[in-house]
């Protein structure tokens, strides 16, 4: 029974299905649509760096590139949203396999740059973009999705979509990194050259992982578009990219339920800490260092590590009763 | 950020527009030879600039294969040290030695505090580290100096030389002297000085030069100086014409990376040879086809190069 319990599937759903009892106010929905969707991408990026040991300094260009996508084709009311997403879906997932071809093959920081590189493109194809971007000033008037001729259009309905998305994608992070790809993954961080001597195509590896990332932000994207029915380029700037590694980093690197944890750390603190807000950079840049100096594997993995002990241990005294 | 339109700075300290010259979408004729050579000479300059960043990066990754991402916060820092500096004894030969001096400290300290003691070395740990420590220096600057655009005064006053069809500022002769005496007397360093010989030899084969009695770590500690100092060069020589903003290092470390890579990571001439094309590339395009891009054209070349040749063009140790 207690086995049950402790399953961090069940207590998700159960979290998930609880907390619009507790919750009235819409804003609280907004805050959380937006921890969900922060979520998504940090799960993603969690695949790229804590599992493949590779960096994207960048991701805030395939968030963008699924929120532009997804906005331009529904605010001027030529496509259905569904479709405008998966198209979104298409673009970044294009994008990442383009970029990914030439600088996967080289070290770690080729693909650093190149990602932040990358960034720094879409920002500027953003802001400068007026005609179909509406420039710096923004993108008004994206529809909110529906669902069957249900419209979503209230953070609380939205919410139910957004955390369903959330935790299909959690569930099937985990399953891949308890797959033969994750053992693949795990090999290529630890060691290339090993991995590839066990016959693990590292060069694609790394390239499916990158572009499945990428399809993870692209989603988050088009979600976030429809959340806010509102976009602007300071959304998608390298600082989210940045960001986005932070949460990474306090989520723990290779922990699929860290990644929520780290989420939804960074994202509720600004709102409610006015000297965080101030100094948000600074405090970024700390947390960055401080983490990587002494805890490479993260702030919250360590603890999680320890509950993952204590979890399979009264896993372990139970099965053979 | 780059591009950031809600920061906007009164009229009288735009930018000034030499720098991003002459009106967009000129056909190539005899008659607007003028511009061309306006743009090169513009080109040139900015391009000095990143030749100083790259041989920063280069340094760095000879004395220890990290990319450091605080690279270009270490020009930001250069400027607006230098910046406060003068304002607070008006000698620019003081500023500029003094602003040196300062950003040196800082990078050794990054090395000390930040490098140093991590635990763990795989590239993905140290470049999150590097990328923290630019945010906080970045951070750090916003908070000290605000997000206001600082001037310095040119080195040797305004007025414009005219060279054939093309105006250039005496500034932009500065930059281009003394960036060149910089390269000069780094490379004189590393080829006549012990210091700089047990450097390359580090950069060469780090254990065999410890076998040797080289001091490794100490060689990799003076690097992140000597480079931290290149960037305040570059970011001093530069304030004159671009101002200093606290944001101004984010695009100046990338494309002082581009311009590294573009010639062969490691390889001093080919930081150079890549900082100059680069510079001189990126003002061709923002001239002839839109200065909106300009800053897009550095990473468009840096996609390419790693696409076709990633050694770089002189290559490098990449």
């Amino acid at each position: 029974m207690t086995r049950l319990l402790l399953n961090p599937w069940l207590l998700f759903a159960a979290g998930v299905l609880l907390v619009p009892q507790a919750v009235t106010n819409q804003y609280y929905f907004t805050l959380l649509n937006i921890i969900g969707i922060h979520t998504i991408l940090v799960v993603g990026l969690n695949l790229l760096m804590g599992y493949a040991g590779q960096i994207s300094l960048g991701h805030a260009a395939f968030f963008g590139l699924g929120a532009y996508t997804s906005g331009i084709l529904t605010a001027a009311g030529v496509v259905n949203p569904w479709l405008a997403l998966l198209l979104g879906l298409v673009v970044s997932g294009s994008a990442a396999f383009l970029i990914g071809i030439p600088v996967l093959k080289l070290r770690g920081y080729y693909l650093a740059m190149a990602t932040l590189g990358f960034g720094v493109i879409i920002f500027i194809v953003l802001v400068q973009g007026h005609r179909f971007t509406g420039g710096p000033s923004g993108l008004h008037g994206i529809p909110s999705l529906s669902l069957g001729g249900f419209p979503l259009d209230t953070p609380f309905r939205l919410y139910f979509l957004v955390w369903t998305c959330v935790g299909l994608l959690l569930a099937f992070s985990a399953n891949l990194v308890d797959s033969r790809v994750g053992r693949a993954l795990r090999a290529l961080h630890d060691s290339e050259t090993a991995a590839q001597s066990l016959a693990v195509h590292t060069a694609r590896l790394k390239l499916q992982i990158f572009v499945l990332s990428a399809l993870y932000a692209s989603l988050a994207g088009s979600l976030y578009a429809h959340t806010l029915n509102f976009i602007a380029p300071s959304s998608f700037d390298i600082m989210f990219s940045i960001k986005l590694v932070t949460m990474v980093v306090v989520g723990g690197m290779a922990s699929i339920w860290g990644s929520l944890l780290g989420a939804a750390t960074l994202t509720v603190l600004p709102e409610f800490l006015a000297f965080f807000q101030e100094f948000e950079v600074v405090i970024y840049g700390a947390i960055l260092m401080v983490v990587m100096i002494f805890l490479p594997r993260g702030l919250v993995r360590g603890l999680m590590d320890l509950w993952e002990r204590r979890h399979r241990l009264t896993e372990g005294g139970t099965t053979p009763g | 950020m780059v591009g950031d339109n809600r920061r906007r700075p009164p009229l009288s300290c735009r930018r000034r527009p030499y720098l991003r010259p002459g009106p967009e979408g000129h056909a190539i004729t005899v008659d607007n030879f003028g511009p061309l050579l306006q743009y090169l000479v513009s080109g040139l300059t900015n391009g000095a600039i990143y030749a100083l960043i790259a041989l920063g990066f280069g340094i760095i990754y000879n004395a220890t294969t990290i990319i450091n991402f605080a690279q270009g916060e270490m020009v930001m820092l250069g400027a607006l040290c230098a910046i406060s500096l003068y304002q607070l004894y008006p000698s620019l030969p003081l500023a500029f030695v003094g602003g040196v001096a300062l950003v040196t400290v800082a990078g050794l300290l990054l090395e000390r505090l930040a490098l140093r003691p991590a635990r763990d070395v795989s590239p993905i740990t140290l470049i999150i580290i590097t990328v923290g420590g630019a945010v906080f220096i970045k951070g750090l600057a916003m908070s000290f100096w605000g997000k206001e655009a600082y001037t310095l005064p040119p080195f040797s006053g305004s007025t414009p030389l005219h060279l054939g069809p093309a105006t250039m500022m005496p500034q932009n002769l500065w930059v281009l002297g003394v960036g060149a005496l910089v390269v000069a007397l780094l490379e004189a360093f590393f080829r006549l000085t012990l210091a700089g010989k047990a450097m390359r030899a580090c950069a060469y084969n780090q254990r065999a030069a410890r076998l040797v009695g080289i001091p490794a770590s100490r060689m990799v500690q003076f690097s992140f100086g000597l480079s931290a100092a290149l960037g305040a060069a570059g970011g001093i020589l530069i304030a004159p014409l671009t101002l200093g903003v606290y944001d101004m290092g984010t695009m100046l470390g990338l494309k002082g990376f581009c311009a590294a890579i573009l010639g062969g990571l490691g390889s001093s001439l080919g930081g150079v040879l890549g900082g100059l094309l680069l510079g001189v590339a990126e003002s061709l395009a923002s001239g002839l086809i839109s200065s909106g891009y300009r800053d897009a054209v550095a990473f468009f070349i840096l996609l390419v190069v790693l696409f076709w040749r990633p050694q770089g063009l002189v290559g490098g140790r990449g």
